[in-house]
């Protein structure tokens, strides 16, 4: 979305004695890159508001383009553009040489000489600037009795962010960051003067009453906090989980793309002798700028845990022994192929190459469309909502969020469930777009986003997004979660809302691999590219470019009727990849069904289908292959392999092996060559079929006890936040949220425990007060020990509440 | 020709109760506000201008011209609100002219600010007065009671349509709060730590709305100067100096205190009356407008006190805070605790200001213990030369004006101190009383 | 933050009624927040000093977080983290003050009270900080007891003024009324008016001596017009 402006509207102004044109507005520092010169700089950051605070960026303008020259040296982070400016930057201008060697001077009085032991150290600005731009030494520090500024250290700011305040050096960056971008202001600048430095509210640190001992701190549990890390410019701040680990130099990197959520976001994977050391922000301004949320930062550990699988495995006798490939992959084939049907569940965390494989591997393989990739809640009205709306479309992008003057929100919270959408609709939202969202109550993220909440308990959202249609105009966009399938009617109502109001529509999956793996096909209506099972001549088009004159032509049934099948005993075999059968929306009758089936499972980690599989086939990770998602937008992220592993295959290359069992070809054997024949097959742009309307009425809402609203938190119990044990302490503590007069009937005050009870039992929680509304209560899907999700019921279930026992 | 003292602001600080309302009022006080009312209110904004008053906080910025930088309402808009600040954070060191004159009169405060309101057509107004003056909180927060009671503020003041709020706001301690857009964001309950600029406060300053912040003692004088006359103020003082202004003279003279007279009076005149030095002693050093005003001498008395006679010769007018000190004082001892200071109250925000004035403290401690070197001046002077202008405000510029006027005039006192090995002055000497040999 | 703002009752260990006082400054603004510095006023007033109960109550009510009220807490010299005494002695040792004597008075009443800087006696009632230049060079040298001003002080008058404060007599500032206490101080400061604003002078005398030669001398600002006087 970047415009070149017309050369006419460019500002030129001489830097160094050369001319450059740059646009309006344009800060000095940045026009200075254009030309190939780095200004020396701390606190400024192209993503924070300007401060101007440490001086270092300091530049000789003899003339501001008025004629007139500053009598004194300028920041050039803070000074912008004007037509005929002339600047001296430190290449040119002894001036600006001296100022920003004055400055380098002053910031190491008290900087501690440790670099040897500073994780920054070998990738840190204070000590390359110092090389290039300082007088090498500090003549501070070769006076006699000259006495530096200690502190203890270092502090916890939170369970995952470590704090050396002598490392400092005040730039704001991790403050401005932590108000301006993630809106969690929970560190801060404190004290004055030299004594200045970062901080949280934590009373009982030095200079307070010994009478504070004790005071619970405030910490920095913020989802974005790892950011602060890797921005800020010294070694100040470390994380608990990387600290001391190793060294920039010995680190190899990868680009690659976070597996976490339906964003995209770029990161790029640190790894030393095969192993991942860190990961970190990757750049991309179209989509995540330079931010991730922790999870994608800090959550990678799960793939090395104990539990991961290393060799294929077959049943024998009812227990499991290892085995060969070739060993697995014929017991496999065998057993689907002796079986009366199959079916393909997929999980939503698989790359796009890997999804189009068991797409492919159903049809051509199995001769089967039973297979679909949401293994969560689902209905037909959703599968119709994505073929019409969704698959191969390009629409909404994370710049259009910043544009749009409305952005509704619909069974989406996107600080829990799409980080960087929030990030950008904070983003946005401080630039004067205005976010909607038809929620339960008003969640801190929608108060960061200043965001005005349409309150509609779960079932009431198809209703709420129908009252809509007069704030809403082509310039709109409207933001779909996944949960919304969940409600009868409600993505209908939304797709209403775009028709009528001409807004945009988007779809936002929580999982990584979700869009992928409707792009390809991972559904039982729709095969790669979109194209529609009951229609011929799309089913023709995919043949012709598979090279197989049959495919199988009808609609084959969705997750619930394949968990429902394999448990009546109606489908022999079922091939899974990624599910946690406590995800489905009926956990025991999935877990009949695995029983009753003989079950290939495909997996990284031994896993609740391990029990009941036939063959298990050690899956790579995404550090061990390469490929791509597709995010929320529809936007290819491609993704390198960090390293070999050679105890696991890629998901496609195991399916090609049972393939070739059955003596079939999938057609390829690498990502490489999955990505070229996707592309090769394409989208399809013949007709959609349009939604049958009549599937989709809204829910009655009427029972006994109240509604439960719920969905999972960022941080919780799940599976990929395994072996991180500093980021799970920062994970946000689970709560019962209920109206203030439901807690006055409750006779509980704020904070005591109230006990929860649904279908499947019940769980005590802290209660919280919300402006839900009456009759509904909201409570995480899953949390650390208080798994509401397993242990009450689903979001729209019927709860009763009751005093808790007693904390 | 004026008279050598023009008390117009101190008029009524020999009067009994003059900081009650009925006593302000019997001396003709809110008289000037009637007639502003009556005026449109960029009548009231060009009769300032036309006054040529500057402002009184140090900078001495045109208060007409301040005024006229708020942006015109947008059309098809609803307009911004506006606001007036009152800047009484009053922690120049030497600065003791505004405590006084919101301790005394009060109302010249409030019935300046109302006007000034009504000028800028500010809905809300502010007076932010440093915590620690107790006494003068008292007074102000009784007076601005007695103006709503007397309905000089509140809706619609005097039927005149214009309604005014204004809040009297204790600082908490802190000299950056004095710089203006500091002391905006002390306003907003924030870290007193200033802004960047632009925007001005003009156009985004309190709340990001148009904002006016003065010095008390040009809101003060607003009265007079409606109630008189532009041409009247502008009789007074110097060619682009007008005007009257509160002289405060301290330290070694025989009656420190309060002088208001016209710009452009003479420290030698000052001196003389306030009885000449210190008897038996003679002027070193001193100070023209505060502690962030190079330090002049003996050779100055006879520079005008003005805006422009003071820049003449290399310092600043400031804020007329005459600190006199004769010879018994140790300059190096002064310029340290100054330095001091300057550390002590440094915000924090920009690197050369907190680690320079750090620095600064250390090798000055040394210097005045007599330890060190020659070359360490030398060094001092570098390390100033790479605060001034280099920091973020202009309290990093005024922590270095005192070191460097006072090597620049005194480099052999400091010489002393290396060669004797310590200080060779004997503080007792500069006390007013004889003290038990206490050293500092 | 706490996710809603609903909520009317506070869960911090400030009591009712200052907890109400709290939310009355906060009201006296067009932006809650602009009330947070006289709030913590009100907190040393209630609490004797800045308290963690008192930086939650106040995080509470401005809906910021208490990292941002301890950043604020921490950047001004008038809040203190530990208790003061009953009578705050502030001497001031700025450059004017500092050599008119004001070092001379510090170091006698550090070695009367037997306290150093920024230190409390053990019963409670005085304690001792040397201060800034507090706006009164012309009666320096110059000592503050709870921001009243003592002015023209030597070290045998400020010993006095201590030893008075300890015996409970009455002290009245030289400007001022008699001395309240740090505490009941805080609440002026925090906007609660004492009713004593009628105490004291119009103006001490070194005020006035500028006026006084212009009486004497029957001068003034020039008449109305520009005409003789
Ligand atoms: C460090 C610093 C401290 C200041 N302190 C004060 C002060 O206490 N009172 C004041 O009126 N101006 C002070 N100023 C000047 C103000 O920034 C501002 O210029 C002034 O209030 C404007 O009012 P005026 O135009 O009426 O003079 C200070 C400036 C700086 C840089
Ligand atoms: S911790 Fe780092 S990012 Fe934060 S202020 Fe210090 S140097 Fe800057
Ligand atoms: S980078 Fe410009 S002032 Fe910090």
């Amino acid at each position: 979305m970047t415009t070149t402006p017309a050369k006419s509207d460019l500002v030129t102004l001489t830097i160094d004695g050369i001319e450059v044109s740059v646009p309006p507005n344009t800060l000095v520092i940045r026009a200075a890159e254009q030309i190939g010169v780095q200004i020396p700089r701390f606190c400024d950051h192209p993503l924070l508001d300007p401060v101007g605070a440490c001086r270092q960026c300091l530049v000789d303008v003899p003339d501001a383009g008025n004629g007139r020259g500053f009598p004194k040296p300028q920041a050039s982070c803070t000074l912008t553009v004007a037509p005929g400016m002339v600047v001296n930057t430190q290449a040119t201008s002894p001036v600006a040489k001296k100022a920003q060697e004055g400055v380098m001077e002053f910031l190491l009085i008290n900087h501690p000489l440790d670099c040897p032991v500073c994780d920054k150290g070998g990738e840190c600005p204070l000590q390359n600037q110092a090389m290039s731009n300082g007088r090498g030494e500090s003549r501070f520090a070769a006076e006699p009795g000259t006495v530096k500024r200690t502190f203890p250290k270092p502090i916890n700011v939170s369970a995952q962010v470590l704090l050396d305040r002598e490392r400092c050096v005040l730039c704001a960056r991790c403050t401005r960051f932590s108000l301006q971008v993630a809106g969690d202001p929970f560190i801060a600048l404190i004290e004055r003067g030299a004594r200045q430095q970062v901080g949280i509210f934590d009373p009982d640190r030095d200079g307070s009453s010994p009478e504070d001992a004790g005071v619970e701190p405030e910490f920095f549990n913020s989802y974005f906090s790892g950011n602060t890390i890797q921005i800020c410019p010294v070694g100040a701040l470390t994380s608990a989980a990387y600290r001391f680990r190793s060294r920039p130099f010995d680190l190899v990197s990868t680009p690659s793309i976070a597996e976490i959520d339906g964003c995209g976001s770029a990161i790029r994977v640190d790894a030393r002798r095969g192993k991942v050391m860190r990961r970190l922000a990757g750049e991309d301004p179209e989509v995540n700028e330079e931010w991730i949320t922790d999870k994608d930062r800090f959550a990678f550990r799960y793939a090395t845990m104990p539990d991961r699988l290393t060799h294929p495995q077959i049943r024998e006798d009812g227990v499991l022994r290892p085995a060969s490939w070739l060993e697995a992959f014929a017991v496999a084939a065998r057993g689907l192929q002796a079986a009366n049907g199959a079916a393909v569940l997929t999980g939503g965390r698989l790359s796009a190459e890997d999804a189009y494989a068991y797409s492919k591997f159903a049809r051509v393989v199995l001769g089967t469309n039973d297979i679909d990739f949401r293994a969560r809640a689902h209905s037909a009205e959703e599968a119709a909502f994505l073929a019409e709306h969704v698959v191969a479309r390009q629409g909404v992008t994370f710049t259009d969020l910043e544009t749009a003057p409305v952005v509704v929100l619909a069974g989406l919270e996107p600080e829990d469930e799409a980080g960087s959408i929030f990030l950008r609709l904070r983003k946005a939202s401080r630039h004067g777009t205005k976010v909607i969202t038809v929620a339960p109550f008003t969640s801190r993220g929608s108060q960061k986003m200043s965001a005005e909440v349409v309150h509609a308990a779960p079932g009431g959202e198809a209703a709420a997004l129908a009252g809509l249609g007069d704030r809403l105009d082509a310039a709109a966009v409207i933001l779909v979660g996944e949960r919304l399938a969940e409600v009868p009617g409600a993505l209908t109502a939304a797709a209403d809302l775009a028709a009528s109001t001409g807004a945009r529509l988007a779809w936002v999956p929580r999982r990584a691999g979700d869009r992928g793996a409707l792009e390809t096909g991972c559904l039982p209506t729709l095969l790669p590219g979109g194209r529609p099972v009951s229609d011929a001549a799309a089913r023709v088009d995919l043949a012709a470019a598979w090279s197989t004159d049959h495919l199988p032509d009808t609609v084959g049934r969705d997750g619930n009727e394949i968990v429902a099948a394999a448990a009546a005993g109606h489908l022999g075999a079922l091939v899974i990849a990624g599910v946690d059968p406590a995800d489905l929306p009926d956990p025991s009758l999935a877990q009949q069904a695995l029983d009753s089936t003989f079950v290939v499972s495909l997996e990284l980690r031994e896993s609740a289908v391990t029990q009941f599989a036939d063959v298990v086939f050690p899956v790579a990770s995404v550090t061990d292959k390469s490929g791509s998602f597709v995010n929320w937008e529809g936007r290819v992220r491609e993704f390198g392999q960090a390293f070999a592993n050679p105890a696991s295959l890629p998901d496609l290359r195991v399916l090609a092996g049972i393939a070739a069992e059955f003596g079939r070809e999938l057609g390829f054997r690498t990502p490489q060559q999955a990505a070229a024949e996707m592309r090769q097959v394409g989208a399809w742009d013949g007709p959609r079929p349009a939604a049958d309307r009549s599937s989709a009425t809204p829910a009655g809402g009427d029972g006994a006890g109240m509604v439960l609203a719920s969905w999972k938190q960022l941080l919780d119990d799940g599976r990929m936040q395994d072996g991180d044990s500093h980021l799970r302490e920062t994970a946000r503590p689970a709560v019962l949220r209920v109206d203030a007069e439901t807690l006055s009937s409750l006779g509980v005050a704020e904070g005591d425990l109230v006990r929860l009870t649904g279908d499947l039992g019940s769980v005590d929680l802290p209660v919280e007060v919300a402006d839900l509304a009456p009759g509904t209560v909201w409570a995480p899907a899953s949390a650390p020990g208080a798994s509401v999700r397993h242990l009450v019921g689903a979001a729209g279930s019927r709860v009763r509440l009751s005093e808790g026992g007693k904390a | 020709m004026t008279d050598t003292l023009t008390p117009v602001l101190t008029d009524n600080w020999d009067v009994d109760r003059a900081w009650t309302l009925a006593v302000y009022e019997a001396g003709g006080g809110y008289g000037a506000l009637k007639k502003a009312l009556a005026m449109a209110p960029a009548d009231v904004v060009e009769a300032v201008k036309a006054s040529g008053l500057r402002g009184r906080g140090g900078a001495g910025f045109p208060t007409g011209m301040k005024w006229g930088f708020l942006p015109p309402d947008e059309e098809g808009k609803a307009p911004k609100d506006r606001y007036l600040v009152v800047n009484g954070d009053e922690s120049e060191p030497g600065t003791c002219k505004d405590i006084p004159l919101m301790m005394a009169s009060p109302h010249t405060l409030v019935e300046g600010v109302i006007i000034s309101a009504y000028a800028i057509r500010a809905k809300n107004a502010f007076i932010y007065v440093r915590g620690e003056v107790l006494h003068v909180i008292r007074r102000l927060q009784a007076a601005v009671a007695e103006a709503y009671a007397a309905g000089h503020l509140g809706t619609d003041i005097h039927g005149s349509g214009y309604s005014l709020d204004l809040v009297v706001h204790a600082g908490a301690g802190a000299y950056i709060c004095g710089e203006e857009t500091a002391l905006l964001d002390s306003l907003e309950g924030r870290r007193g730590q200033p802004r960047l600029r632009p925007p001005f406060p003009a156009v985004a300053g309190l709340y990001a709305g148009p904002t006016v912040i003065n010095n008390v003692e040009s809101i003060a004088s607003v009265p007079s100067i409606i109630g008189h006359g532009a041409d009247w103020f502008a009789s007074m003082g110097t060619e682009k100096s007008k005007g009257y202004g509160i002289f405060s003279l301290s330290g070694h003279v025989q009656k420190p205190g309060q002088y208001e007279a016209p710009l452009g009076i003479t420290l030698r005149e000052l001196i003389a009356l306030a009885g000449g030095m210190r008897s038996g002693h003679e002027l070193k050093f001193w100070t023209p407008g505060g502690s962030s005003t190079p330090l002049l001498t003996g050779e100055h008395l006879d520079v005008p006190l003005d805006f422009e006679g003071v820049g003449a010769v290399g310092s600043m007018l400031g804020t007329r805070a005459l600190q006199i000190f004769d010879e018994t004082t140790c300059v190096v001892r002064a310029v340290l605790r100054w330095t001091e200071f300057y550390k002590h109250e440094s915000c924090g925000k920009c690197t050369p200001c907190r680690e320079g004035t750090w620095w600064l403290v250390q090798t000055l401690t040394k210097l005045e213990q007599g330890q060190g070197r020659e070359e360490d001046l030398e060094q001092l002077l570098d390390v100033c030369d790479n605060i001034l202008g280099r920091s973020f405000c202009a309290l990093g510029d005024g922590a270095t004006s005192s070191i460097s006027s006072s090597i620049k005039y005194f480099r052999d006192e400091y010489l002393a101190h290396l060669e004797q090995g310590g200080c060779p002055f004997d503080p007792a000497a500069s006390a007013l009383f004889a003290t038990e040999g206490a050293s500092a | 933050m706490t996710p809603d703002s609903t909520k009317d009752q506070n869960v911090t260990g400030i009591d009712p009624t200052t907890y109400d006082e709290l939310r009355q400054i906060a009201a006296r603004y067009p932006h809650k927040r602009s009330g947070l510095l006289p709030m913590l006023h009100l907190v040393q007033s209630a609490q004797g000093r800045i308290t963690p109960e008192g930086i939650e109550a106040c995080a509470e009510i401005l809906e910021i977080t208490a990292a941002e009220v301890s950043g604020v807490a921490t950047f001004y010299t008038m809040y203190k983290r530990k208790p003061v005494g009953d009578y705050h002695v502030g001497v001031c040792t700025n450059t004017l003050c500092a050599i008119m004597g004001g070092d001379a008075i510090f170091a006698k009443l550090k070695d009367h009270l037997d306290l150093g800087n920024d230190e409390t006696s053990d019963d409670g009632v005085i304690s001792l900080e040397h201060v800034e230049c507090n706006a009164a060079c012309d009666f320096a040298p110059v000592v503050m007891v709870n921001w009243e001003f003592m002015d023209n002080q030597t070290p045998e008058s400020a010993v006095q003024l201590v030893d008075d404060l300890r015996a409970g007599k009455e002290v009245h500032s030289t400007r001022g009324p008699k001395l309240c206490t740090w505490r009941e101080a805080e609440r002026v400061l925090a906007g609660f008016n004492d009713g004593l604003a009628d105490e004291g002078p119009t103006a001490g005398p070194a005020s006035l001596v500028g006026l006084e030669i212009a009486r004497e001398n029957d001068w003034t600002a020039p008449a109305v017009d520009g005409g003789a006087k």
